[in-house]
C-alpha cells in the first residue's frame, strides 16, 4: 500500500533524468519517458491488488507537512479510495499506451532532432502532476498538480513552438484555463474560510452541518469550483481553447486534451460532491452547462475539416455528457463513462495519428479518402472508437456508459435535458460517421503507408479491447465513495428507453451514410446554397464564441487600454518615479564634472557640514 | 617651567590646514596642487605632534613618521601622475584631465 | 620656547601663503622648504627632537628633492610664470577662502569652546629611544601595513612612470585623443 507514492516517484524521476541529459539519443529518451509510466503502471495494478484485498478502505498516506502556518496546516498526502484508484488506472494504464505509441509517432518527427528528450520530460511530468491531481487529500495539493496539468498542457501545446500559430493556441489555452483556475483558487479560499481546513473529507464531512442548504455560501463556492471544473474541462462558457490545442502533437491531444487533463473537471465535480448536494441550483447548473456543451460542440464537430479538431470537439461534447450526468446526480454514471471515454477517445486520437503519418501530415480529411484498403488496421481501429463514440448498441463500451447516462437522466426526472442528450447523441453518430466514411471511403486522393511495429499496433489493439462490451465489463469501486444511482424505475421502462437510445445512435450512423457515403450530392448542395454557407463557417468556427469573446472582452479592453494609454492619472503619478530618478540623475551628474579640484572643494564642503553638525548638533 | 596652551599648536595646524586646502582649490597647476597637498599632510602631523606634546605620549611621534611614509607614498604616485599628464596632454592643468565627467 | 614656537609657526604661515600665492614654481619650492624647515623648529620647540629632524631628513631633503627632479624635467620658463599668473585670477579666491573661513571657525569654535580641558604643553623632550620601542612595541603591526604602503606606492609609481611613448605617438597617429593642447594654446 505504501507503494502509493512510487507511482509519482517514477514518472518525476524519468521526467528529471530527461531534464538533466537533454542531449541523450532518442532511443534512450524513448526508454526512459516510456518505462517510468510503465512502473507506473505497474505499481499502480500492485496497489490496486493490495487495496482490494485489505479490504478496499480510504487510505492515506502522509509524506510530509507542507505548510505549517498558524492555524493552516496543509500536509503533504495521497489519498486512496475507489474514486481516485479509478483515476490513478486511468492515467497510468492509458498513459503508459500513449506513451508507448508516441514512442513510434514522434519517431517521424524527433529522430536527429535537438530536444528529443524534451517531449518525453514533459509527458512524464504531466503524469507526475495528474496523478498529484487525483491522489492529493487536500485541495491545495490537488491545486498543485491542477496547476501543473495545466503547465504541461501550455508546453505541449506550444511544442512546436517554431510556428508561431502553435505558440498562441498554447498561448490561449493557458490563458482561458486560467480564467478558470482563478476562479477555482477562490472557491478554495472561500471553503477555507467556511470550513477551515482544506482538507476534502473533512469538507465533505462537514459540509452538511456547516452549509445551509441551498444558501448564498453554499451556492457560490460551488459555483467557483465548478466554473474552474469548467475551463479545465473545455466546457460552456471557457471551451474555446479545446480545439486550438490540437498544435500539439497527437499523442499529447490522445493524453491530455482527451484521455486524462479534461476529465479533471469531471474528476473535481466529483470529488467535492458534498459541495454540489448543499447547492442544488448550481448542481442543476451542471447538467445543463453539460447539456448545452454537449450540443454545440457537436454542431462544431459536423463542421470540421480537420480530423483532429473534429475529435476535438467530440470529446468537448462527450465531456458535456460528463457534466450531464454529475448534473442529474449519476456521479457513478459519470466517472464510468469518464474511463470509457479514455479508452476510445485515446484509441480515435491515436489511430488518427496512425493516419495523419501515414499521409505525411495530412489532417484535412477531405484530401484523404479512400483509405480503408491501404490502411486496414486503422480503419478497423477507427471504426471501432466510432463505434463506441456513437454508442452503437450491444457490442460497444460507449453504449453501456452514455446510455447509462442518458437514462439517469429521464429517470432522475430531466426530460428537458434528456431530450438535448438523446439529439447529441444523433448527432455523434451523425458526425462520426462523417468522418468515418470521408477519410476511409470514397475514391483514394493520397498516398499511405501503414504503420509499423509492435509500439504502433499494441497501444492501438489493447484499446480496441477496452472500448469494446470488454471494457463496459470493468467494475468500479465507486460504492463507498459517491452516492448511488437513483434511477427507480421498471425493467422495462428502462429497456424501453435504452432500446430508443439504441435506435437513434443507428439512425445517426444511416443519416451519415446515406450523406456522405456515395457522391455527397445533397451535402453539397446545401453547403453550397448561401444560408448553408453561413451556417457552415459558423458551425466551423465552434458557433462563433471565439467572435464573441473577441467582440465583448477583448476589443472594450484593448480599446480601453488604448485610451488611456497617453492621459491616464495614474500613469502620471507613476512617471512621478522615473522622473525623479532622472532629474536626481542629472544633477548628481553636473556634479560629476571630471575636475579634482572641485570634487576636493565638494568634499571640503561635506567635512565642514559634518564638524559643523557635530559641534552644533 | 613656562607653559603653552595646546589651542597654539592646534591653532597652527589647523591654519596650515586651511591654507594647503586654499591652494589645492584655487591652483591649476598640477605641481602646486601636489605642494599644497604636502602642505595639508604636514599640518595633519603637526597636530599629532602637539597632541604627543601635551600628554607626553610617544604615540604623536609614531603617527608623524606613519605620516611621513604616507606623504612618500603620494608624493612618489602624484608626481608621476603629473608626468604621465605632461606626457599625454602636453599640459599641467589639472582639468585638462576631466574626462571621466558625467 | 614660547617665543621659539610662535617666531617659527609665524615664518611657517607666511611661507605657507607664498607657497600657495607665488606664481614660480621653483620659488614655491623653496617657500616649502622653507615652511617645513620652520615647522621642523616648531617640532623642537614641542619637544619632538627626533620629529624634527625627520622632517628636515625626509621632507624637506628627501620628498621635496622629489619636486626638484620633476621641475627640471618640466621645461619651466618665463611663459609658464606667465600663464601661472594668468591662472591665478583674484575671483578664484573668494569661494574657497570664504569656505575656509568658515571651517577655521568651526575649528577655533571646537578648540576654544569644545569644553575639553586643555592643559598646557611642557615643552619636554621625547628621546627617540621611546619612539622606537613605541613603534615595533604596540605600533609594529602599523608598521607593516606602512610597509606594504610604501611597496604598493612603488609599483605603482613603476607603472605610471613606465614609458610608452611609442604607444602614445600610435594612438596620435590614429588620430586618437591624446594631447589636447586647447589650454596652452589660448
Amino acid at each position: 500500500m505504501s507503494l502509493l507514492v512510487f507511482t509519482l516517484i517514477f514518472p518525476l524521476l524519468g521526467a528529471i533524468t530527461l531534464s538533466l541529459f537533454p542531449r541523450m539519443s532518442y532511443g534512450a529518451a524513448r526508454t526512459i519517458g516510456t518505462a517510468s509510466v510503465g512502473l507506473a503502471a505497474f505499481t499502480t495494478a500492485l496497489v490496486a491488488i493490495f487495496w482490494s484485498a485489505a479490504g478496499g478502505f480510504p487510505f492515506i498516506q502522509t509524506l510530509w507537512q507542507w505548510i505549517d502556518a498558524g492555524d493552516f496546516q496543509v500536509n503533504f498526502s495521497l489519498y486512496l479510495d475507489g474514486l481516485s484508484l479509478t483515476m490513478l488506472g486511468v492515467i497510468t494504464g492509458v498513459g503508459f499506451l500513449i506513451h508507448l505509441f508516441a514512442a513510434w509517432y514522434m519517431v517521424h518527427d524527433l529522430e536527429g532532432k535537438p530536444g528529443m528528450a524534451r517531449f518525453f520530460a514533459y509527458m512524464n511530468l504531466f503524469i507526475v502532476a495528474m496523478l498529484l491531481l487525483v491522489l492529493g487529500d487536500n485541495l491545495l495539493l490537488l491545486y498543485l498538480g491542477w496547476e501543473g496539468v495545466g503547465l504541461c498542457s501550455y508546453l505541449l501545446i506550444g511544442y512546436y513552438y517554431e510556428t508561431p500559430a502553435n505558440a498562441w493556441a498554447a498561448f490561449k489555452a493557458f490563458i482561458i484555463t486560467r480564467i478558470g483556475d482563478v476562479f477555482l483558487a477562490i472557491g478554495l479560499f472561500l471553503l477555507y474560510v467556511v470550513f477551515g481546513t482544506l482538507n476534502i473529507q473533512a469538507i465533505l464531512h462537514a459540509a452538511p452541518s456547516v452549509l445551509a442548504q441551498g444558501g448564498t455560501l453554499a451556492n457560490v463556492a460551488a459555483l467557483m469550483v465548478l466554473l474552474g471544473a469548467c475551463g479545465k474541462s473545455a466546457q460552456l462558457p471557457l471551451q474555446t481553447w479545446l480545439a486550438d490545442a490540437m498544435a500539439g502533437p497527437t499523442p499529447v491531444s490522445a493524453l491530455i486534451h482527451a484521455a486524462t487533463m479534461v476529465t479533471a473537471g469531471v474528476y473535481l465535480i466529483a470529488r467535492t460532491y458534498g459541495l454540489f448536494l448543499m447547492a442544488p441550483a448550481v448542481h442543476e447548473l451542471v447538467g445543463i452547462i453539460g447539456v448545452v456543451t454537449l450540443v454545440i460542440a457537436g454542431f462544431a464537430a459536423l463542421a470540421q475539416t480537420d480530423i483532429k479538431r473534429a475529435i476535438a470537439y467530440s470529446t468537448m461534447s462527450q465531456i458535456g455528457y460528463m457534466f450531464l450526468a454529475l448534473g442529474v446526480g449519476a456521479w457513478q454514471a459519470a466517472i464510468f463513462h469518464l474511463m470509457i471515454h479514455a479508452f476510445f477517445k485515446s484509441l480515435l486520437f491515436l489511430t488518427a495519428g496512425s493516419v495523419i503519418i501515414a499521409c505525411h501530415h495530412e489532417q484535412n480529411i477531405f484530401k484523404m479518402g479512400g483509405l480503408r484498403k491501404k490502411l486496414p488496421f486503422d480503419y478497423a481501429m477507427f471504426v471501432i472508437g466510432g463505434a463506441a463514440l456513437s454508442a452503437l448498441p450491444l457490442v460497444t463500451a460507449g453504449f453501456y456508459s452514455k446510455d447509462a447516462i442518458i437514462w439517469e437522466a429521464v429517470a432522475n426526472g430531466h426530460g428537458f435535458l434528456w431530450a438535448f442528450a438523446l439529439f447529441g447523441a444523433l448527432i455523434t453518430s451523425i458526425y462520426t460517421f462523417r468522418l468515418i466514411f470521408v477519410v476511409f471511403h470514397g475514391e483514394a486522393k493520397t498516398e499511405a503507408h501503414a504503420g509499423q511495429g509492435l509500439a504502433h499496433h499494441l497501444p492501438l489493439a489493447v484499446l480496441a479491447v477496452l472500448s469494446t462490451f470488454i471494457g463496459a465489463m470493468i467494475a468500479l469501486p465507486l460504492d463507498d465513495v459517491l452516492p448511488h444511482d437513483m434511477a427507480e424505475a421498471s425493467h422495462w421502462v428502462e429497456l424501453f428507453f435504452e432500446i430508443l437510445a439504441a435506435l437513434v445512435a443507428l439512425a445517426g450512423v444511416a443519416i451519415a451514410a446515406v450523406l456522405f457515403l456515395g457522391s455527397r450530392k445533397t451535402v453539397d448542395t446545401v453547403v453550397e446554397s448561401h444560408q448553408g454557407q453561413r451556417a457552415w463557417q459558423l458551425f466551423h468556427g465552434g458557433l462563433g464564441f471565439d467572435t464573441l469573446y473577441d467582440r465583448v472582452f477583448v476589443r472594450p479592453f484593448r480599446a480601453t487600454a488604448r485610451a488611456h494609454e497617453k492621459r491616464d492619472w495614474i500613469e502620471t503619478i507613476v512617471n512621478i518615479v522615473p522622473a525623479l530618478t532622472r532629474g536626481a540623475n542629472t544633477g548628481l551628474a553636473a556634479g560629476q564634472s571630471g575636475r579634482v579640484r572641485a570634487y576636493a572643494m565638494i568634499m571640503f564642503a561635506g567635512a565642514a557640514v559634518l564638524l559643523a553638525l557635530l559641534m552644533f548638533g | 617651567m613656562n607653559e603653552l596652551s595646546m589651542v597654539y599648536g592646534m591653532g597652527l595646524a589647523a591654519l596650515l590646514f586651511l591654507l594647503g586646502f586654499i591652494g589645492v582649490v584655487i591652483r591649476r597647476n598640477t605641481l602646486f596642487v601636489l605642494m599644497c597637498l604636502e602642505i595639508m599632510i604636514n599640518a595633519a602631523g603637526l597636530a599629532f605632534i602637539v597632541a604627543g606634546a601635551r600628554w607626553s605620549s610617544p604615540d604623536g611621534n609614531t603617527m608623524f613618521i606613519l605620516i611621513i611614509a604616507v606623504a612618500a607614498a603620494e608624493a612618489a604616485i602624484g608626481l608621476g601622475l603629473l608626468l604621465q599628464l605632461q606626457k599625454r596632454f602636453r599640459t599641467i592643468d589639472i582639468d585638462a584631465a576631466s574626462e571621466m565627467h558625467g | 620656547m614660547e617665543f621659539t614656537f610662535f617666531a617659527a609657526g609665524i615664518v611657517a604661515l607666511a611661507t605657507t601663503a607664498r607657497v600657495i600665492t607665488c606664481a614660480n614654481p621653483v620659488h614655491a619650492l623653496l617657500y616649502l622648504i622653507t615652511s617645513m624647515l620652520a615647522l621642523a623648529i616648531d617640532f623642537y620647540a614641542l619637544g619632538a627632537a627626533f620629529a624634527a629632524v625627520l622632517e628636515v631628513v625626509v621632507y624637506a631633503g628627501a620628498i621635496m628633492v622629489l619636486f626638484v627632479f620633476v621641475v627640471m624635467m618640466l621645461n619651466l620658463n618665463n611663459e609658464t610664470v606667465a600663464r601661472e599668473k594668468s591662472w591665478l585670477r583674484p575671483q578664484l579666491w573668494a569661494g574657497p577662502a570664504a569656505a575656509a573661513g568658515l571651517l577655521l571657525l568651526a575649528l577655533l569654535w571646537a578648540l576654544i569652546f569644545g569644553g575639553i580641558e586643555y592643559g598646557g604643553i611642557t615643552g619636554e623632550e621625547l628621546a627617540a629611544r621611546e619612539v622606537g620601542m613605541n613603534l615595533f612595541g604596540p605600533y609594529v603591526l602599523v608598521v607593516e601595513l606602512a610597509a606594504f604602503l610604501l611597496l604598493a606606492a612603488l609599483v605603482v609609481a613603476a607603472h605610471i612612470g613606465r614609458d610608452d611613448t611609442d604607444q602614445v605617438s600610435d594612438a596620435a597617429a590614429r588620430g586618437e585623443r591624446v594631447t589636447t593642447n586647447v589650454r596652452e594654446s589660448r
